[in-house]
């Protein structure tokens, strides 16, 4: 079977090793460059189902902020980031909102949850 | 309620000033202080809403406000005092530290150990100098990012990113989701200044194209940014005659690295290194000037907060030690307070310890004449420690009394020795 070549970055950590794949058949056959498992585990990814985490920011309602910052648990097929950012545009909470609060779940049909990364206290009156 | 005086004050709630207010309270430091510009704690990591933040000393991958939220919870269970909204005027050698925010008016705080950690800011337009007109539309990063991430603005649609810095591309994403179109990063140097990862994650993803060797030539428009005119280089950073493209947008943003704060550091003698503009430290990120400690980007620009967690949980530890130290010190110190008849005395504080060396001589002159026997004794409350007769004494005549080592026991007990001269009456 042929055998194709191709070069990654991983992403899953800051060291952000450069990778070299050999490919056979859509599978990873030998991956070179790597300094941890992850690496092998990010090729495969990437190959199959490409999937990286979102964060964002959702509107609110009468908080300290006009915006909570929110993030999906783990990470989402790539193809469908921009749909789940649609999403998340046509939601407003209303503060308080917690840290963890889940703003959307299982976005899309994923099975993953889109929660608050940070706690946006409600404006008290008169500040 | 702010206290006179702290063991531990840190100026800037960022990363590394949580950390170390958090590590010189477990470390025994008994009140802490933390003086903030801002209304909340966290620091830059609020805005910071991306992912990346903890994965070498938590083992987890959080968004910065999360990562940030962790040690605002720690440091709120352990009976810290903070100021926030609060400006820090000055700070003196002497770590005397002068602040002002609405909450508590200007206040005068005197401390143990000071804990530096006012991060870093922005270079600007101004300090790289970039020719051409001078229309609305020029932000740094981070300035961009605080009005797309907290404040809910958009500073442009169409953006060009002069610089390859971490901040800088991931903006570039962060402006591509909320449906911004990124033009172009342009980088002078031949390499990415910033985390491949990112390159990968923010810039290839979403297909915005990176030029290496490339800078911005000029900025054109008049009320607003209209386009900005790119320009490759050379090995000796000059520009490549026939190279230039106009790159119509509305906004440029720049990203061309950070500059530690060390405006107070100045104030209070602290030395820079011209390398890093930051502090120079010792192994306990100790500054030159005794006491005063300094940690994370005020010190040199980091890549990953991890690293300015650890910085600041070591500076934090070594600031409580040298607080602690210093009070020990100081309870060792007894104050000599003049009396009846006793106008002043020499040495004006005595550490209690010095008696197991040798007898200790105070010197002293009387407020008035007295020309008959008298007793100079030195006192501990109701208690006499000892005494010597003199026959008269004049305030143009010094007077001396020795301390013998056989009082070690009871100048032990005392925190204040006090002088008179009183009349021997009859004795």
């Amino acid at each position: 079977m042929a055998q194709e070549h191709r070069k990654f970055i991983c992403i899953t950590c800051p060291q952000g090793c450069a990778l070299d794949a050999t490919i056979e058949g859509g599978t990873a056959v030998k991956i070179e460059g790597n300094t941890c498992k992850r690496g092998v585990d990010y090729v495969a990814g990437e190959l199959k189902d490409p999937r990286r985490m979102v964060t964002t920011t959702v509107r609110v309602k009468g908080g300290v902020h006009p915006l909570a910052p929110v993030y999906t648990e783990s990470p989402i097929p790539k193809p469908r980031i921009f749909d789940l950012l649609a999403e998340i545009r046509t939601i407003e909470l209303t503060a308080p909102v917690k840290f963890g609060d889940i703003v959307i779940k299982n976005a899309l049909g994923t099975g993953i949850d889109v929660v608050a990364s940070r706690s946006i206290a409600a404006k008290s009156e008169g500040s | 309620m702010l206290k006179e005086k702290y063991d531990v004050i840190v100026i800037g709630a960022g990363p590394a000033g949580l950390a170390a207010a958090i590590e010189a309270k477990k470390t025994g430091a008994q009140d802490v202080l933390v003086i903030e510009r801002a209304q909340e704690l966290g620091g830059i990591l609020q805005q910071c809403i991306h992912n990346g933040f903890g994965l070498q000393i938590l083992k987890r991958d959080l968004p910065g406000p999360a990562y940030a939220q962790r040690f605002i919870d720690e440091l709120a269970g352990l009976h810290i005092d903070t100021l926030l909204d609060a400006m820090a005027l000055n700070v003196t050698s002497g770590r005397h530290v002068s602040a002002t925010s609405r909450w508590s008016g200007f206040v005068d705080l005197d401390t143990r150990a000071l804990v530096l950690a006012m991060g870093c800011r922005e270079r600007t337009r101004a300090q790289i100098a970039l020719p051409g007109t001078r229309p609305a539309g020029v932000f740094t990063a981070g300035t961009a990012q605080r009005f797309v991430n907290i404040e809910g603005y958009m500073p442009g649609k169409r953006f060009v990113i002069l610089g390859s810095g971490d901040i800088g591309m991931i903006m570039a994403r962060r402006l591509t989701f909320e449906g911004a179109k990124v033009e172009r990063v342009l980088e002078i140097m031949p390499f990415l200044t910033g985390l491949t990862r990112n390159y990968v994650q923010c810039l290839m993803d979403y297909d915005i194209p990176l030029q290496l060797r490339h800078t911005v030539k000029r900025i054109i428009g008049n009320d607003r940014v209209e386009a900005i005119e790119s320009v490759q280089i050379d090995e000796q950073r000059q520009p490549i005659p026939g190279t230039e493209e106009i790159i119509p947008c509305d906004t440029l943003l720049l990203s061309v690295g950070l500059i530690p704060e060390n405006e107070l550091s100045r104030k209070a003698g602290v030395s820079l290194d011209p390398v890093t503009g930051g502090p120079f430290v010792d192994e306990k990120m100790q500054t030159n000037v005794p006491g005063i400690f300094a940690a994370g980007n005020v010190v040199h620009v980091y890549d990953l907060v991890d690293w300015v967690t650890q910085a600041g949980w070591l500076c934090g530890r070594n600031a409580a030690e040298y607080a602690i130290s210093e009070r020990k010190r100081h309870g060792r110190r007894v104050k000599m307070k003049a009396g009846d008849n006793v106008r002043y005395i020499v040495p004006h504080t005595l550490d209690k310890e010095s008696l197991a060396e040798s007898v200790q001589r105070l010197q002293m002159r009387v407020t008035l004449p007295i020309e008959e026997p008298v007793w100079v004794e030195v006192m501990n409350g109701e208690e006499r420690v000892t005494r010597k007769a003199e026959l008269y004494v004049r305030p143009g005549e010094m007077v001396n009394i020795d301390i013998p080592q056989s009082a070690y026991d009871a100048v032990q007990r005392a925190s204040e020795l006090s002088v008179r001269v009183i009349k021997r009456q009859g004795g």
